[in-house]
């Protein structure tokens, strides 16, 4: 197969705290910045920008003050007027916008690192879009050889640039790194660790596509979203009427098959799957609850990469 | 007189005679993202129990922080849960005073008051924990017959779910929690559960422990005679705080992953309690085996706690029966 051939990557950003709450990035970060300080620079192979994406979630160990930040980069909403009454977030969203975009233009940023944590069974999840180009799959490919304490997989939004509200959609190539399960407000040793280890494989990679090496491409496994799955609910309060069932719950990307059990009420009733058969991820995150999501529902798919190579500016 | 006397006095085959518990309140949403509790408490009141008389106890439960409830935080101003002292309930309460001082106030009300004859015989107050508790009874007493008759039968009965019996020292009018309104009280606590969401087996596991303790009062109340024995007791001794910057006060440390989970695990002196977030390993430098609990609990590294540390000691219990008989 023919090898691809791309620009060499020169500037990364990794990014916490897009979410208050998840504290692996929170503390990342500036652990990034401590090895800067006492190392310098040249421990990287490329130039690195760190960033605390939502310092005034952060200070209150909330997910957002206002409005979800990580919804806040569509392009709408990235040039979208700023007046008295604008959201802090969507503010933020255009100040990170100018550090790290203009989204969808030449002076994007190469690569955003995005740290999250879910309180969902996922292990090391990279998110993506499906319009991501080589690059994102084959750090995902990386990835998933390098870390091997815990498992790692694909997911992809199926969703055009435009309308991709993410952080990391405001660079050429970006990712977002999910770690779980954690309870938000708390930090685990072992998901900090595996977080670092795979924003460590990360540069390694760069430094081996930067190199001008090629790449060998082949055939991934990834989990594309379709759809999401709500909780029942009473539907005078609109409160959850049930909990995901315990043969569900933490089994993020397994099969979920038509007559499998999906809820169980407070009363004892079992709630049955009745779709096709798919794979939930997502299972029982905290912060979607007020987004009426129980959990995603994703296909599995093939995909086969090129090999590639980075060609020399 | 102290408890180890009073036994020793008492001819080991007397049967303790205590009063009936007419009264018994299950509160939940103390804080209001701890949802077990929350679910819990809506499932009775829909299911019209707000105040269920079932001869012979009177059942009444309680939302006991609604507007954190409604929020899904743990409080809106203060935490309820430490609102309870002395001095907290007879304060003064004016147009700034926090939400929740007024509430607890309110909550003195009508399960309290707090040290007086009307107080509710029991209080049962719902709980979650991000640590890897399973179910525990927190009180602030280790010779509350009822309450560690209560752990027992729950220890016996429930098979999904390591039952155990924590013991805060400290006296009535400083214990600052809702249960210490009643006559007898105890949160019931129970984890590993992330705050903000349910699981369904922890809200089961719930629903049998409350369950099981209102049945062993209907029994208790209607004359039966429990038979003593003993319970293994968890005294707090102290609590443990994260490294911190000196400057910044950020914690510089996760709880190292030897210890993570490990909850009633000894710890001793030299054994790994963190690991900073460039790797190095800080050890317990305690001289005392300790038993650690409230792991790594998200509503804590607010408080500067990252653990407690407990001594065990095994507790005799007298037989003991309702004095209505």
């Amino acid at each position: 197969m023919e090898v691809v051939s791309l620009p060499v990557l020169h500037r990364m950003a990794v990014c916490g705290g897009t979410h208050g709450d998840e504290m692996t990035g929170v503390f990342l970060v500036p652990e990034l910045e401590r090895q800067r300080r006492e190392k310098g620079d040249g421990i990287w192979p490329i130039a690195l920008t760190t960033v605390l994406s939502n310092p005034r979630a952060i200070k209150e160990c909330k997910r957002y003050v206002e409005k979800d930040l990580n919804r806040c980069f569509t392009s709408a909403l990235l040039s979208s007027s700023i007046t008295d009454s604008t959201p802090y977030e969507i503010q933020r969203a255009q100040e990170l916008n100018s550090l790290l975009g203009p989204k969808d233009t030449e002076d994007a940023i190469d690569i955003i690192c995005d740290l999250h944590n879910t309180t969902a069974n996922m292990g090391l999840t990279v998110i993506s879009y499906s319009f991501s180009n080589w690059v994102c799959l084959h750090l995902f490919k990386y990835l998933k050889e390098k870390v091997t304490t815990v498992p790692v997989r694909l997911m992809l939004l199926d969703i055009p640039i435009c309308d991709a509200y993410s952080l990391e959609s405001v660079s050429k190539y970006g990712i977002s790194l999910e770690a779980g399960p954690q309870p938000q407000g708390v930090v685990r040793a072992d998901i900090f660790n595996f977080m670092k280890e795979a924003v460590n494989a990360v540069m390694d990679w760069i430094k081996i596509f930067n190199s001008g090496q090629v790449i060998e491409g082949g055939e991934l496994e990834s989990y594309m979203v379709e759809k999401s799955i709500d909780y029942p609910r009473d539907p005078e309060t609109q409160r959850p009427s049930a909990a995901v069932h315990p043969q569900l719950q933490d089994q993020d990307f397994c099969l979920l098959k038509p007559g499998d059990p999906m809820f169980l009420t407070f009363s004892g009733e079992t709630v049955k799957y009745e779709g096709e058969p798919r794979h939930p991820i997502f299972i029982n995150e905290a912060a979607y609850y007020e987004k009426g999501i129980a959990f995603h529902l994703a296909q599995k798919k093939n995909i086969t990469i090129p090999s590639i190579q980075a060609k020399k500016d | 007189m102290d408890r180890e006397r009073l036994l020793h006095l008492r001819n080991k085959e007397d049967v303790v005679k205590l009063p009936a518990l007419e009264r018994v309140a299950v509160c939940g949403g103390t804080h209001g993202n701890e949802l077990s509790g929350v679910y819990l408490v809506r499932e009775r009141l829909k299911k019209r129990r707000k105040s269920e008389v079932m001869e012979p106890v009177t059942v009444v439960t309680v939302m006991s922080n609604p507007r954190a409830v409604h929020r899904c935080v743990r409080y809106t101003e203060t935490d309820l849960n430490r609102c309870f002292t002395d001095a907290m309930l007879s304060f003064s309460v004016s147009d700034q005073t926090p939400f929740e001082i007024i509430r607890a106030q309110e909550l003195n009300s009508q399960l309290g008051p707090k040290g007086s004859d009307q107080a509710t015989d029991l209080i049962c107050d719902l709980h979650n924990t991000t640590a890897n508790m399973g179910l525990c009874l927190i009180t602030y007493s280790d010779c509350d017959w009822i309450c560690l008759h209560i752990c027992k039968h729950l220890q016996r009965e429930m098979a999904t779910i390591p039952v155990r019996y924590i013991h805060y020292d400290f006296p009535p009018a400083e214990a600052y929690s809702l249960d210490s309104v009643g006559k007898h009280g105890f949160a019931m606590e129970i984890g590993p559960q992330p705050h903000g969401l349910i699981r369904s087996n922890i809200f089961t596991a719930m629903q049998e422990a409350v369950q099981l303790m209102l049945d062993w009062v209907r029994l208790f109340n209607s004359g039966s005679e429990f038979e003593g024995g003993w319970v293994d007791v968890y005294s707090l001794v102290k609590n443990i705080d994260y490294p911190r910057d000196p400057q910044t006060h950020i914690i510089t440390a996760a709880v190292h992953p030897d210890l993570q989970d490990r909850d009633f695990c000894l710890l001793h002196p030299g054994d790994a309690m963190f690991l900073s977030f460039s790797g190095e390993s800080v050890r317990y430098k305690g001289k005392e085996p300790l038993y650690p609990f409230f792991i790594n609990e998200s509503s804590y590294y607010e408080k500067g706690v990252a653990l407690f540390l407990a001594r065990r000691r095994r507790v005799e219990i007298p037989s003991i029966q309702s004095s209505r008989t």
